[in-house]
């Protein structure tokens, strides 16, 4: 085998090289040439085109990303211990503790492989949040699939729920949320998102960088193996083409006992305070990992890609080097701590190997049979990638869609119509319970988990001794972004914040997985800019910064992208979880209020989609002040005892929560609308369905004292608050004056679409 | 009193373990499958998790772990009727008691073949184990169950002599989550001393981090306390 080292590429000006079948354009190439005064070799080559991949390089994402960073203010910044721009943001959430956590997308590699693409998008993330020093505490999967009947979602969503199962179980993370939600958009781009959050104390921050010259630079995890080769490149940065090739071998094989031991072993090098930097091995593999760590460091290195251990013995250095073989961790060590860094590897049985040395030549010098194969400045690979200004157009369609409101469309009007749609609504794809999906979760592993799905938020405890917790909500309707992105990506944030208020947390932080089609399509693009617009002003006026997160584009088939959906994962503290607030109450005669205003909102709601299959007109009004206002009441009324149950109204609106809060227990209500009706000039159906934002149910006691302080901590701020009724001891939902339903009957509703669905 | 919980790699629920002994009393001690070396504990757990990935049979691997050749000849043989170190198998631990052959039987995939996690209604069908002893003979308890090879298998004959002998720990209500035969969800050894279960009593012994469906949500708290009382009265040795 000849190798194509630097000396041959210097020589040999004129070589074709397979530029385009690595997914690069004609002009990156040429500034490849530029950089390096010559043709790349082979293996520079290999790690230009994966490291300026979209989805590494962020190129077409960053112009417009940087607006996250302008609009945060010093004050939002005060809890940010570490911000974007690293494997995952640190937020502090005082005593000493703080949490890191991610969202990140692993969408194609789920489309063509669902358990294997499932199963590493885990493994990814939480080598992102071991990386920050962190333990991970729990992790949380938004999913969208197509229509819930289409015979390929029965293929893809359960290899993905296995998936995730199947390697989140191994490694020992609570799962305690996520959605599961159907759209045709996803047809054949299910989005597969996944999100982690660890804890560490202040002190034991670690980073991702390269530092002191003549420390050593130390491969450790799994061997290194022919899967996953330009998933990064070929499969993440590119339009799925029908009939086109399947991409299988684009993606990576998990072995979550490998990362449950990498985990430990990680944690007890971190403990002997032996790390002084760190890495993870994931998108572009080893290619990333060399040019992040010295580009954010001393600035060179010298490797020899000879001892890297591998799985598979035939594979070339640049196979090498872009391998996202799992389970790998890169760390840089002094010579003098390396006998007890291996001594702790030694231990977990973990095989770790020295690949080389930091040095202070600016330099990545990468070496392989004594030749040596890459000689380039890592800043030019990790941070100076190309920057695309790509164009943005308004859609076409946009106006004709927002035109065609829902107000023509039929609606239900008396008590027995209204009652069948509910049993209909509960029943329906995305209203209908989850539980065949999240049963196939552990929640319960490392026994922290204060609430889980179905709650609206997952609350996991930090410090057993003083019970300090935190609480994470992902939320995001593709419906609002597709008929008005800036508004459906401040309404995925106001509901987050919500939900996570709901269950009696401070709100804190946000992370957020951008799912869009193809920046090449100036729609989608201008789709995208409008989205990160609307959640970058939506976080300054809430006062909530972004820590990181992750764009994924080319979700599409042919011409046809996604609804443009930007999933927010809040993360919100509370002092003392046993003071959380679950979402389903637990006994009768309780006080049942809403805290703020409906509307007649239906465009994009549930019932225009499931009744009518309509979408069209304007997304719900957002007013974040009232969703600060209710915020405030939420945690004041949780921290204050107040609250037996709180809920947030969104999706499916008063009536799916109302139904969800009784389910969850077992424990009737019997409701009237007709003050609300009166106040907000509502009728029925508007009061039961409409998907208003800033709203939520609050059970409260039944005592003149806990009434008055529910009426003064609304007053107080403004939040509008109505009675509807009470929890009864009687297995019934009812709604004065027009129905009843019993809840065996709506629990057969709510109970049956997904395993009627899945179980053969 | 000392209860020993060993760790092998990808155990999970150590750390349960740990915490359920120290809220029923006891001192929790760590265990490394690496140290053939008991501490001298007076009774272990083997905790859930996936024990070398399970990617063999579950528990095949674990089983011969330096620590368990100590704990497979302290435990005595599974029908002698003389008890030796009482020792809780829960979960990927059950499994490893199978593979031992402290307990007889083995436990296979779920019949629905998918991973299942949720709160489990049990009778407790034996009291006369050192881990149940604090139950009421017939007592329904609720605690999480959470496998993917929880299945317990075992010809009739010995599900017979099981059976008569009394040695079913608990069974499942409310519908048999794996596909046990006859319902079973924990067993024991002759002598009551060793115990394997498959759902998770270390789950249900903090009223906020248990099961939230009314039940109390610490329901597993007797299999801990029930053998630091053994111990305490001299039941096990």
């Amino acid at each position: 085998m000849t190798i194509d080292d630097v000396a041959k590429a210097a020589a040999t000006p004129d070589v074709a090289q397979p530029w385009a079948d690595l997914g690069m354009a004609a002009d990156e190439y040429d500034r490849v040439r530029d950089i390096l005064g010559r043709r790349p070799s082979a293996s520079e080559l290999a790690m230009y085109s994966v490291m300026w991949s979209e989805h590494c390089s962020y190129k077409s994402s960053k112009v417009h990303l940087r607006q996250f960073g302008d609009k945060t203010t010093e004050a939002m910044q005060e809890r940010l211990l570490v911000g974007i721009g690293e494997n995952a943001g640190v937020v502090d959430i005082g005593d000493g503790w703080a949490v890191t956590f991610k969202i990140e997308s692993h969408n194609h590699p789920s489309y063509v492989e669902p358990y294997q693409g499932a199963a590493t998008g885990v493994g990814g993330i939480v080598r992102d949040i071991i990386s920050m020093g962190a333990r991970p505490v729990a992790v949380m999967d938004p999913l969208r699939f197509g229509a819930l009947d289409h015979p390929d979602t029965a293929r893809v969503l359960p290899g993905v729920v296995a998936g995730i199962g199947g390697y989140g179980n191994c490694l020992g993370l609570p799962n305690i949320g996520g959605e599961v939600v159907f759209d045709p958009s996803y047809q054949g781009n299910p989005l597969v998102n996944a999100l982690c959050v660890g804890k560490l104390r202040h002190e034991d921050i670690h980073l991702a960088n390269a530092t002191g010259e003549g420390n050593l630079v130390v491969l450790f995890g799994a061997r290194t193996g022919g899967d996953g080769i330009g998933g990064a490149s070929v499969l993440a940065s590119q339009t799925f083409d029908e009939g086109g090739p399947t991409k299988r071998p684009s993606v990576q094989v998990g072995d979550p006992f490998a990362e449950k031991v990498l985990i430990e072993c990680c944690l007890e090098l971190f403990g002997s305070g032996i790390v002084t930097g760190i890495q993870d091995l994931g998108a572009a593999g080893l290619s990333c990992a060399f040019s992040e760590l010295a580009s954010n460091g001393d600035g060179g290195m010298e490797v020899n890609l000879d001892l890297v251990p591998l799985r598979d013995p035939t594979l070339a250095p640049e196979e090498i080097l872009m391998s996202e073989s799992q389970e790998r961790m890169m760390a840089i060590v002094r010579p003098d701590d390396l006998d007890a860094f291996l001594a702790i590897t030694t231990k977990w049985d973990v095989e770790a190997t020295v690949l080389g040395t930091v040095t202070d030549t600016g330099r990545l010098v990468v070496t392989y049979h004594d030749q040596v194969i890459v000689d380039v400045p890592p800043r030019t690979v990790a941070h100076e990638g190309p920057v695309y200004h790509r164009p943005l157009a308004r859609p076409d369609w946009l106006d004709a869609r927002q035109a065609d409101t829902p107000d023509h469309l039929p609606r239900p009007v008396t008590g027995e119509e209204l009652r069948a749609l509910l049993l209909r609504m509960v029943g329906s794809a995305n209203l209908s319970s989850r539980s065949w999906v999240t049963d196939q979760y552990d929640r319960y592993v490392q026994g922290n988990t204060a609430q889980a799905m179905p709650d609206d938020a997952g609350v996991i405890r930090i410090d057993e001794t003083t019970g300090r917790g935190v609480a994470l909500a992902t939320d995001c309707n593709g419906r609002f972004g597709a008929l008005d992105p800036y508004r459906g990506a401040v309404a995925a944030l106001a509901e987050a914040y919500r939900n996570v208020a709901a269950s009696g947390a401070e709100p804190l932080a946000i992370t957020d997985c951008l799912n869009f089609g193809s920046p090449e399509d100036p729609a989608v693009m201008w789709q995208f800019e409008q989205a990160v617009s609307g959640l970058a002003d939506g976080c300054a006026e809430l006062g909530v910064p972004v820590t990181g997160g992750n764009v994924s584009f080319y979700n599409q088939t042919g011409d046809v992208a996604i609804h443009p959906t930007p999933v927010v994962g809040v993360l919100g503290v509370i002092d003392d979880v046993a003071r959380r607030t679950p979402s389903g109450w637990r006994e009768p005669g309780l006080g049942l209020w809403q805290l703020g205003v409906t509307r007649d909102e239906f465009a994009g709601s549930e019932w225009a989609w499931v009744e009518h299959g309509h979408l069209g007109g304007l997304p719900p009004v957002v007013d974040l002040g009232a969703e600060r206002a209710l915020a405030e009441v939420l945690v004041a009324g949780g921290r204050a005892g107040l609250f037996a149950a709180a809920h947030d109204l969104s999706d499916g609106g008063l009536a799916q929560a109302l139904a969800e809060s009784c389910l969850r227990h077992g424990v009737g209500a019997r409701v009237d609308l007709r003050p609300l009706g009166h106040r907000d000039g509502v009728d029925p159906f508007v009061a039961l369905w409409s998907e208003s934002l800033a709203r939520a149910v609050v059970a409260v006691p039944v005592t003149a004292e806990a009434e008055a302080e529910l009426e003064a901590l609304c007053a107080d701020r403004g939040v509008p608050l109505v009675r509807l009724g009470r929890t009864v001891d009687e297995p019934v939902f009812g709604v004065a004056g027009l129905f009843e339903v019993g809840l065996d009957a709506l629990r057969a509703a709510h109970e049956t679409a997904l395993p009627g669905t899945f179980e053969h | 009193m000392r209860v020993g919980v060993v760790t092998f790699p990808g155990s999970l629920d150590d750390a349960d373990a740990i915490r359920a002994i120290r809220l029923a009393g006891g001192e929790p001690v760590a265990l490394w499958h690496a140290d053939a070396d008991l501490h001298g504990v007076d009774a272990v757990v083997l905790p859930g998790g996936f024990s070398y990935g399970d990617y063999l049979r579950a528990g095949a691997i674990a089983r011969f772990a330096p620590v368990m050749r100590e704990i497979i000849a302290a435990a005595g043989p599974a029908d002698a009727t003389a008890g030796g170190l009482p020792v809780l198998g829960i979960c990927n631990g059950f499994q490893v008691l199978c593979e031992s052959h402290l307990l007889p039987g083995a436990l296979t995939r779920n019949d629905h073949r998918k991973f299942v996690c949720r709160d489990q209604r049990l009778r407790v069908t034996s009291t006369a184990t050192v881990w149940t002893r604090g139950y009421v003979a017939g007592q329904e308890i609720v605690i999480p169950i959470k496998n993917g090879e929880g299945g317990y298998l075992a010809d009739e004959a010995t599900l017979d002599r099981l059976e008569g002998e009394g040695r079913v720990v608990a069974r499942y209500l409310g519908g048999n989550p794996n596909g046990s035969a006859r319902d079973i969800a924990g067993v024991s050894n002759a002598a009551g001393t060793v115990v394997g279960l498959m759902p998770h009593p270390e789950h249900a012994v903090d009223a906020l981090f248990g099961p939230d469906d009314g039940s109390g949500g610490t329901d597993g708290l007797g299999f801990f306390t029930s053998v630091l009382t053994a111990v305490v009265e001299g039941v096990a040795r």
